[in-house]
């Protein structure tokens, strides 16, 4: 369990806008009638996508009168899961896995940049709010480690000067282009293919 | 539709209505006779769980879900099968739901897979738009609707019955069982929950029959598994093969070797890290399958290899790991949520040798204390792998820690918590 600090600076309102309130509503017809509540974690990432990627308590309010249920039961999801950020991020939100796989792959290099070209201490909005960063549990890509999230994106196979240059990249404006960064196809063995033959694109 | 010629050409889609017109028992009899196993950690025979589910709709409604919510350190398969082989899920989706009585499913992702979400949706829509599933899938005279559920980063959340309280709209934290989810699942209706990959072999088995499936592998071990071999290998990948393929073969072979030569092999974890770890000794001649690694006093898991050579720190290694369990952990439960909390900083002070001598076995103790006395299996998957690295590398702890604690000889303090601050200050050198 880890413990989540909610933003001190809170806004006093939060509502969908149309377009979400539509998606919302949609949403809700994935689920049996009376069972709306099931709809909670969708509506919290609508929620947190509309609010530059953080969820303010204002947002937890509103979506539970509109799935009527307690707010209580919001806040124990939002701050359960560890996807929801509930105080600001940056625009560039980067992820970097240091589970075993990764750290034995050296996670921590890249975390080291991170601390050079970001910011000193992880969840600090640096840059004029361009981007953050956060160490975070296994990502489910370890046959392509080290890799980190950036925003939605998976950036695969990386070592020091990679991520420098990505990092740079960021900061300039430019968005990198995720997948891996030594030039291999997804999670296939480099050079090294001995199954599915005949398959070009397996 | 360019997209879509694919996935009839790689044989998804053909005679799913055949298939169906043979009957539901049909479909459990061949599941079971094909020996297949649950792929997403504990080896569970498919044939046998979907029996569990009753015969006939009552007066609740069946559900399929299906369990994406990959999070296992090590493993990264059902990635590449909702990327790349999302017709193979969806399929087998709809001749399981028809095997088990529902007329509706939730694939429940994990949410940091967001463009794998996006494609399994398109590969969803493109279904729907060609009627293979929705009303009438398939011509087959069943409803099926097929929703996807995102995860939102909670690793209790793969525990099947987690799963079905996130599933509700709740905190994810495992309920208790029985009753199983088979008869009191999600909502309190039967339901069947399986891994991606189980659901997407399913067709397949169908299709090329039991016989087929039964000849590749071992018996009782059958089938083919992806595997992937991530660490310190030249060539991490993920591959599939047959199930019983011996481990140095697949990290030889396929993940091309050991990073500096099979003789730096330090140990291996063979299936996901809530395995216990083995020792290159094993390694040398150990194959692939849940019988035999149960052998070992390990288990095939999910498959997710990681190697671990000699340049590595063992006990550094399974600190990571330990710590991964104390950030997971749901804190239903006192023993493994605060279990695991000491094991890591047991492990991390271990790792540092600044542990005495005797913690090494109270470890072992407070390992003991959590397996068995959780409602989940959480508590024996963050206690594994303490065990196997004191089962297999004891030396290499005691080597590092081997002072005695001073405080012995002065046992007037009833209580203290933090006894092993003392111990360092206390410490004779």
């Amino acid at each position: 369990m880890t413990i989540k600090k909610v933003s001190k600076e809170q806004p006093d309102k939060f509502e969908f806008n149309s377009k979400n309130l539509v998606l919302a509503k949609n949403i809700l017809k994935n689920y049996p009638d009376g069972k709306q509540q099931s709809a909670v974690m969708a509506l919290l990432y609508l929620a947190q996508k509309q609010n530059e990627n953080w969820i303010p308590l204002i947002a937890m309010k509103y979506i539970a009168k509109f799935l009527d249920m307690p707010y209580i039961k919001v806040y124990e999801v939002a701050t359960f899961y560890s996807m929801y950020n509930l105080a600001p991020v940056g625009n560039y939100f980067i992820q970097v896995c240091t589970t075993t796989p990764c750290m034995i792959r050296g996670a921590y290099d890249l975390v080291k940049t991170c601390k050079e070209k970001i910011s000193e201490k992880q969840n600090e909005v640096s840059h004029e709010g361009k981007c953050s960063w956060v160490e975070v549990e296994c990502l489910g890509a370890c046959v392509n480690a080290p890799m980190m999230q950036i925003n939605d994106d998976y950036y695969e196979d990386l070592d020091n000067e990679k991520m420098e240059k990505i990092i740079n990249q960021i900061l300039t404006g430019n968005k990198p282009e995720p997948g891996s960064y030594r030039g291999r196809k997804n999670s296939e063995p480099e050079e090294n293919r001995k199954t599915l033959l005949d398959v070009r694109n397996a | 539709m360019k997209i879509f010629i694919l996935p009839q050409k790689r044989g998804d889609w053909s005679e799913t209505k055949t298939l169906c017109q043979k009957g539901k028992d049909w479909i459990i009899n061949e599941i079971k006779v094909s020996e297949l196993r649950g792929r997403g950690g504990a080896g569970f025979p498919t044939g046998l769980k979907w029996s569990f589910a009753p015969k006939e709709i009552g007066t609740k409604p069946h559900y399929l879900v299906i369990n994406a919510d990959e999070s296992e350190p090590g493993t990264c398969k059902d990635r590449d099968i909702l990327r790349f082989e999302p017709h193979k899920l969806i399929e087998g989706c709809l001749l399981t739901s028809y095997a088990v009585n529902a007329h509706k499913c939730f694939i429940y992702i994990r949410g940091e897979y967001v463009n794998e979400g996006k494609k399994l949706q398109k590969a969803i829509d493109e279904a729907y738009e060609k009627k293979l599933i929705g009303k009438n899938a398939s011509e087959t005279g069943w409803d099926l609707d097929i929703y996807i559920h995102y995860g939102a980063g909670a690793y209790i959340c793969g525990e099947e019955t987690a799963l079905l309280e996130s599933l509700e709209g709740k905190k994810g934290q495992p309920r208790l069982k029985p009753p199983f989810p088979a008869l009191i699942g999600l909502y309190g209706c039967p339901t069947i929950i399986n891994n991606v990959e189980t659901i997407a072999v399913v067709p397949t088995i169908l299709r090329r029959g039991a016989k087929w499936f039964t000849s590749i592998g071992k018996p009782k071990n059958t089938g083919t598994k992806i595997f992937c071999i991530s660490g310190n290998v030249n060539k991490p990948c993920n591959v599939e093969e047959e199930m019983g393929i011996s481990l140095k073969e697949l990290i030889e072979v396929h993940a091309g070797g050991v990073v500096g030569g099979w003789e730096n092999l330090q140990a291996v974890i063979p299936g996901g890290s809530s395995m216990p770890l083995l020792p290159k000794k094993i390694c040398e001649t150990i194959t692939m399958d849940f019988d035999s690694l149960i052998k070992e006093k390990s288990g095939l898991g999910t498959a997710g290899i990681v190697v671990i050579n000699k340049d590595q720190d063992i006990i550094k290694c399974m600190a990571r790991i330990a710590r991964f369990y104390k950030h997971e952990s749901c804190g239903q439960c006192t023993p493994c949520r605060e279990g695991s909390g000491w094991m890591w900083r047991m492990l991390e002070r271990m790792a540092k040798g600044e542990s005495s001598k005797d913690e090494v076995d109270m470890l072992m103790d407070v390992t003991k204390q959590i397996e068995g006395h959780t409602i989940c299996a959480f508590g024996e998957g963050s206690a594994w792998p303490v065990q196997g690295l004191l089962r297999h590398f004891k030396k290499e702890i005691t080597k590092r820690n081997n002072f005695d604690p001073l405080i012995k000889t002065n046992k007037n303090i009833p209580y203290l918590v933090d006894q092993h601050l003392l111990d360092k200050e206390n410490v004779k050198s």
